[in-house]
């Protein structure tokens, strides 16, 4: 009946495709956002640990730790080696003058603890090299163009003079800033006016000690706070959904989602429950129960909703395709949770719509049908 | 025309009206619709019952076809007291032996011809295929075979009341119910659609009740029940109506 009716149908998939899209990119956009937030705990994988300040909040807002509190971890037992890494803000000058703040990150000089994993052109041996730093891809693109990439550009670091040694494929962070890679004993020159100390402490457990017994142990020793790189990821996502309008803006936005998808549907299957009144009296006199009435105009909204969704959630993931070499907006992408959730969400508007409309068929006289 | 009518079948009644009373509202508001109304509907027979708007023959057709509980006296319907029916078994009832043919046809506009007379069996838990394929041979019968694959709306008032016609009679109930059968047509139509209406649903275990009061079509009645005012004032031969009438 419903798919009979071809405005009311394609109404109601463009109503639910609408609103599959919005909330799903909005969804998606929001986590993107929040992954971004804790991009550089992510990008240090050879570390699990990280010790800081222990009024330290998130990854963004550090208080410098001394030398000497690296060397208490190092002293704690269960820790097989700890290594400084600095994060700071340093303005980074191309030769044509060009600048920008940056993200700098100063890692362990003999490790190079700290390093993203994937490189786009050089390798991580060239920072051993002095004087030499790793930029991102946002970093390079923005300092010297598109690629391909050129090794051995000279940037000003402070009131230092560093080649670029390798370009990096970094997580992009919070910020879209630029983020550069030094040693951590040249990086301490490049920072400014900030301490020109350490700001966090990575370490690794030995084998045979867990994350959480070592974390516990370099607290209860050394008074700093020590966390796994997973809790201080989500303390720091937490910490950005407490203290900003994030969360509410995205919010609102799904919320309006929602409700135009639950008035759009809800108000078209009502007309067309109402129009069709009249057939479902005859079908109840002829002896069709309402059960059956109801059970065939609910299998009508579910392909209804399957159709809409499935348009809502190819536009979404369309979206992120042709997006995905913005620089922009990296990192964001079409989870598969998002789209249980959308696809939970939406089915269950869609569901109430559904039910509050055939109300009225159950209830409808049968009789109706001889009354003209 | 009358020469080849159908005898009276074996002279019983599949609906037995007795003192049926019907009343909607209640205190001031009350409105006493039936009064006691005695009808009979023969096997074999075209009982057609004729009154004007708001005699209450809306009503009676109502409680014969099961949709509305009377107030008082008896219904008798294929032997069955509809009293004791209750919703669930009144629709089992209606869907089984019940055939119904509405004013305004009815049919659902995203079926085709054939799916719409299938309706009731596909109700009945047949298999679509099958049910579609019972529904075209009616429709064969009913001069419709090229015209069962296409939908409602492309269909001429005359050909949808066919349709309507093979939804009433695919499950070969014992009785018809029409509802003003010929108020939605022009006059050749009616009367071509009243003649079919005698070939197809007539037959000696089957009784065909039609609600009228469109007089061009009462000369295919065999009994003709007159309602005034909630009360059956006349029943007559429809031969006998007829004469009176010129």
């Amino acid at each position: 009946m419903l798919t009979g009716d071809r405005p009311k149908y394609f109404g109601l998939v463009l109503a639910i495709a609408f609103s599959t899209f919005l909330m799903s990119h909005q969804m998606s956009i929001f986590v993107g956002l929040l992954e971004r937030t804790r991009s550089q705990i992510r990008d240090v994988q050879d570390a699990s640990i990280w010790i800081m300040d222990p009024k330290t909040q998130y990854v963004d807002e550090v208080r410098a730790l001394s030398l000497q509190d690296l060397y208490f971890v190092r002293g704690v037992e269960g820790v097989q080696w700890a290594v400084p890494l600095l994060k700071g803000i340093a303005r980074a000058k191309a030769a044509d003058g060009t600048f920008r703040n940056s993200i700098l990150m100063g890692v362990d000089d003999a490790t190079l603890t700290g390093l993203p994993q994937k490189f786009l052109a050089g390798d991580w041996q060239s920072l051993r090299n002095p004087k030499t730093v790793a930029i991102d891809r946002v970093g390079y693109e923005y300092f010297f163009g598109a690629p391909p990439y050129q090794l051995g550009q000279e940037l000003e670091m402070g009131s230092q003079v560093v080649r670029v040694g390798a370009v990096v494929d970094a997580s992009p962070p919070f910020v879209n800033l630029p983020v550069v890679y030094a040693k951590f004993t040249e990086a301490i020159n490049m920072v400014g006016r900030e301490p020109r100390q350490l700001s966090f402490v990575l370490a690794k457990a030995q084998p045979g000690v867990t994350e959480e017994e070592l974390c516990q142990r370099i607290q209860a020793s050394t008074g700093l706070k020590a966390l796994t790189s997973k809790t201080f990821g989500w303390d720091t996502i937490w910490y950005y959904i407490k203290n900003t309008g994030i969360p509410i803006n995205f919010g609102i936005t799904i919320s309006i989602a929602l409700m135009v998808g639950a008035l759009v549907s809800g108000q078209t299957f009502s007309l067309f429950i109402l129009e069709n009144m009249k057939y479902f009296g005859a079908l109840k006199a002829i002896g069709v129960t309402s059960l059956r009435i109801v059970g065939m105009i609910i299998m009508q909204a579910l392909i209804v909703l399957a159709i809409g969704y499935s348009i809502g959630i190819f536009l979404t993931a369309l979206f992120f395709q042709l997006t995905q070499d913005n620089l922009d907006l990296r990192g964001f992408r079409l989870l598969p949770e998002i789209m249980l959730l959308t696809g939970g969400l939406i089915f269950v508007v869609v569901l109430m719509a559904t039910i509050l409309s055939v109300r009225r068929v159950v209830v409808v006289d049968p009789a109706v049908v001889f009354r003209g | 025309m009358k020469e080849k009518r159908i005898a009276s079948g074996n002279g019983g009644a599949a609906v037995i009206c007795r003192g049926v009373e019907k009343a909607f509202g209640t205190g001031n508001a009350r409105l006493q619709v039936l009064r006691g109304v005695n009808l009979e509907a023969r096997y074999g027979e075209l009982t057609f019952l004729l009154g004007p708007s708001g005699s209450g023959k809306t009503t009676l057709l109502s409680i014969i076809a099961g949709l509305l509980k009377h107030d008082a006296g008896s219904v008798e319907v294929l032997g069955r007291n509809l009293s004791e029916l209750h919703n669930g078994e009144a629709a089992l009832f209606r869907l089984k032996n019940v055939g119904f043919v509405f004013q305004q046809f009815n049919l659902i506009p995203a079926l085709t011809a054939a799916e719409n007379a299938a309706v009731p069996l596909l109700a009945a838990g047949w298999k679509r295929k099958d049910a579609t394929a019972q529904a075209k041979e009616l429709l064969t019968d009913l001069g419709m075979a090229h015209r069962a694959d296409v939908l409602p709306n492309k269909l001429s008032g005359g050909e949808q009341q066919r349709v309507a016609f093979a939804r009433a009679l695919i499950q070969s109930p014992k009785l018809v119910i029409c509802d003003e059968p010929t108020s939605a047509l022009d006059g050749p139509t009616g009367r071509h659609v009243m003649e079919l209406l005698r070939k197809v649903a007539l037959s000696p275990d089957r009784a065909v009740l039609v609600v009228t009061h469109d007089f061009r079509i009462l000369e295919f009645a065999d009994r003709i029940a007159e309602i005034s005012d909630g009360v059956i004032v006349k029943v007559s031969e429809g031969k006998e109506f007829q004469e009176h009438v010129r």
